[in-house]
């Protein structure tokens, strides 16, 4: 697979997946500002997904649509992190997990914006300022959680817990990440690791939270080894244009 | 009026820079920061504006429906406060 | 001053197509109607919610997923708006989602009826909020001034519902054949049920009479019915799908179609809680308001300490 496709296949699908689970929500939501708030943040990432793939599909040159390669790949072929596609049994996973995310995209995102692949540094622009008012909804959440009742505050913890063991991943580089930073196309996660991880532990010890010590790091989803959500997920997602090869919706 | 969804406020959006804030409706929320993201959640989709004010509803003092008379009727004949009330010669345009 | 007073601007008011404000006085009755008719207007929206939100995770291309997740926050928007211009005649949002949790208060019928396929989620944006919009336009004129503001505001974001619907059905008609039965199947299921969505005959219905006295309403259900089905036949024919009542027939004596009266043996079973859906629309709404218990718990408990702090700084 061509690194350059590659690298922003995984873009992609950490938006598509993070989406996905996002938007089961709507509706759903503990009170009606709080559902439509969170549904805007879904549409955001949900509209980043459909230009990453739309970018990755004319860089991939087989003729094939943002469509294709969202609805008819299977397992496998999805290279989205494992933190994207984990369940959120709970408010406090949802707010947890996002936060994680969010946190992290905005410094990847701010690095992308300097991509010598103009499309993607396009993109990142305009996620920049989606993903800074993103992590201001969820970060106050955090306090809010942390330092509200003591329920809340244990329900973010064992959120934290549960999901800490899935970021060791997003900091991961490989031979598609080497390439894509040696052409200039994506960046290196070392520029911002660290000063991603003290923003992330300021903002849980200022909520009386506390990040889990010596945490066994996940790995696998950036080259397809998922966990079993994955194939749950996808199953739901693709149900009509697997059904209705050819049709156009 | 305080409930389990948190008390109400109002909210007030600029549409562009230099124009005056409008009310635009209300929302619950239960902080200060809660108020003004759901203010922008819910009334700024579409580009609605470019600023907002939000105030909790019971901060708001307003005049009752009594006071229409009193307050706002000794208005009606003071003409002499708008400009068409007095006379310029034509020649002198733009004024 | 006496109450006849009081009275008598207010009927003034509604004789010069004045609106009527919250803090004016208003009849008893007025009230009343006006809590009933915009909460119940609230809890329609966000019910209805429900069967399009039912299919966002299995939207068929992107451009759909977007679009329906865009649309089910508009309509979460449009039960807000709602709340807020109901709680300005003195009910407050708990009061009102209690009445909704408890089955005291109705919502509209139509979301008790499942969304089954992709079909029916098109059928929806084009018939039921082709419906509501009609009666939507009608109500931005309506007397009570909140609830006409909220009104306005939600026509003009839903002018592109109706279109989202239509546009998705029409792929689905001229589609593959499976597509296209699909397409047929969401008309015949959908037609009857969104004709009740403009409540019991005008001869049948109790609140009718009031409400347009009051310029609550400005047209009668059977008005808006008609000017329904006079609009949405041609749709039909249009995407080549058979038309789901075989006694629609153009009258031009009349100048609108003559079509057959919804089963409303049927529509008062749905409204009183035996629709295909009522549980399960019930108990998603409860569900998520006992689960999001705990979290505008901690909300309240943390806003709480953030005035505490204001106050002793």
């Amino acid at each position: 697979m061509n690194h350059h496709f590659k690298y922003l296949l995984r873009l992609a699908d950490n938006s598509l997946i993070n989406a996905q689970c996002l938007c089961k929500w709507t509706g759903h939501g503990p009170f009606l500002e709080e559902d439509l708030a969170l549904t805007n943040i879904a549409l955001d990432i949900l509209g980043r997904s459909k230009l990453l793939l739309e970018h990755a599909a004319l860089i991939e040159g087989n003729g094939k649509s943002d469509d294709d390669l969202a609805f008819h790949r299977s397992e496998r072929e999805f290279l989205n992190t494992k933190l994207v596609e984990q369940p959120t049994p709970d408010y406090a996973y949802t707010i947890i997990k996002q936060v994680i995310i969010d946190s992290f995209d905005l410094n990847l995102y701010k690095e992308l914006s300097k991509s010598k692949d103009d499309v993607l540094a396009g993109i990142a622009a305009k996620s920049i300022k989606e993903i800074t008012y993103h992590y201001r909804h969820t970060s106050s959440w955090v306090n809010r959680f942390g330092l509200g009742t003591e329920e809340s505050n244990q329900r973010a913890q064992n959120a934290l817990n549960e999901l800490w063991r899935f970021t060791g991943e997003l900091c991961e580089t490989d031979e598609t990440d080497e390439w894509a930073i040696k052409n200039g196309i994506g960046c290196s996660v070392e520029n911002f690791k660290a000063s991603w991880q003290t923003q992330l532990k300021n903002l849980f010890n200022e909520s009386n939270l506390t990040i889990p010590e010596n945490t066994f790091m996940q790995t696998g989803g950036k080259n397809g080894i998922h966990t079993e959500h994955l194939g749950y997920i996808l199953a739901e997602m693709q149900t009509l244009p697997k059904a209705h090869v050819g049709a156009t919706w | 009026m305080s409930d389990s969804q948190g008390p109400m406020w109002e909210v007030f959006v600029q549409k562009k820079a230099g124009q005056p804030f409008v009310h635009c409706g209300n929302l619950h929320a239960f902080d200060k920061e809660m108020a003004l993201q759901n203010a922008r959640d819910l009334y700024t989709r579409r580009m609605e504006g470019v600023a907002l004010w939000v105030v909790k509803s019971e901060h708001i003092v307003a005049s009752s429906p009594e006071d229409q008379g009193s307050f706002f009727e000794p208005a009606n004949d003071k003409i002499f406060r708008h400009p068409t009330f007095y006379q310029v010669p034509d020649i002198i345009k733009h004024m | 001053m006496s109450t006849i007073n009081f009275e008598e601007i207010f009927e003034t008011k509604l004789a010069k197509n004045e609106m009527i404000e919250p803090k004016d006085w208003m009849p008893d009755n007025y009230r009343k109607h006006l809590i009933r008719q915009i909460s119940q207007h609230a809890h329609s929206e966000i019910v209805g919610m429900l069967p399009e939100g039912n299919w966002i995770t299995r939207a068929p291309s992107l451009r759909s997923k977007i679009v329906l997740l865009a649309k089910v926050q508009d309509e979460g928007g449009h039960g807000l708006y709602l709340y807020t211009a109901a709680e300005s005649l003195g009910i407050s949002r708990d009061e009102m989602l209690d009445a909704l949790h408890t089955s005291k208060a109705k919502y509209s019928s139509i979301f008790n009826y499942p969304t089954l396929t992709w079909a029916d989620v098109a059928a929806i944006g084009w018939l039921v909020d082709g419906a509501a919009i009609m009666n939507q336009v009608m109500l931005q004129r309506t007397s009570y001034g909140p609830y006409s503001r909220a009104m306005i505001r939600i026509c003009k974001e839903e002018s592109f519902h109706q279109r989202q619907g239509y546009e998705a059905m029409t792929r689905l008609a001229f589609g593959t054949p499976a597509q296209k039965s699909m397409a047929q199947d969401a008309l015949n299921r959908f037609w009857f049920p969104t004709l009740m969505m403009f409540g019991p005959p005008d001869k049948e219905s109790p609140n009718s009479d009031n409400a347009v006295k009051w310029r609550i309403k400005r047209e009668t259900n059977d008005e808006l019915r008609q000017r329904f089905v006079n609009q949405t036949v041609p749709q039909i024919e249009y995407l080549g799908l058979n038309l789901p009542d075989a006694n629609i027939k153009w009258n031009e004596a009349k100048n609108g179609y003559d079509f057959s009266e919804p089963n409303w043996v049927e529509f008062k079973n749905v409204i009183n809680g035996n629709g295909p859906c009522n549980k399960e629309r019930l108990n998603a709404r409860v569900n998520a308001h006992k689960n999001g218990e705990w979290v505008r718990a901690a909300a309240a408990a943390y806003a709480k300490k953030l005035d505490d702090q204001t106050l002793a700084a």
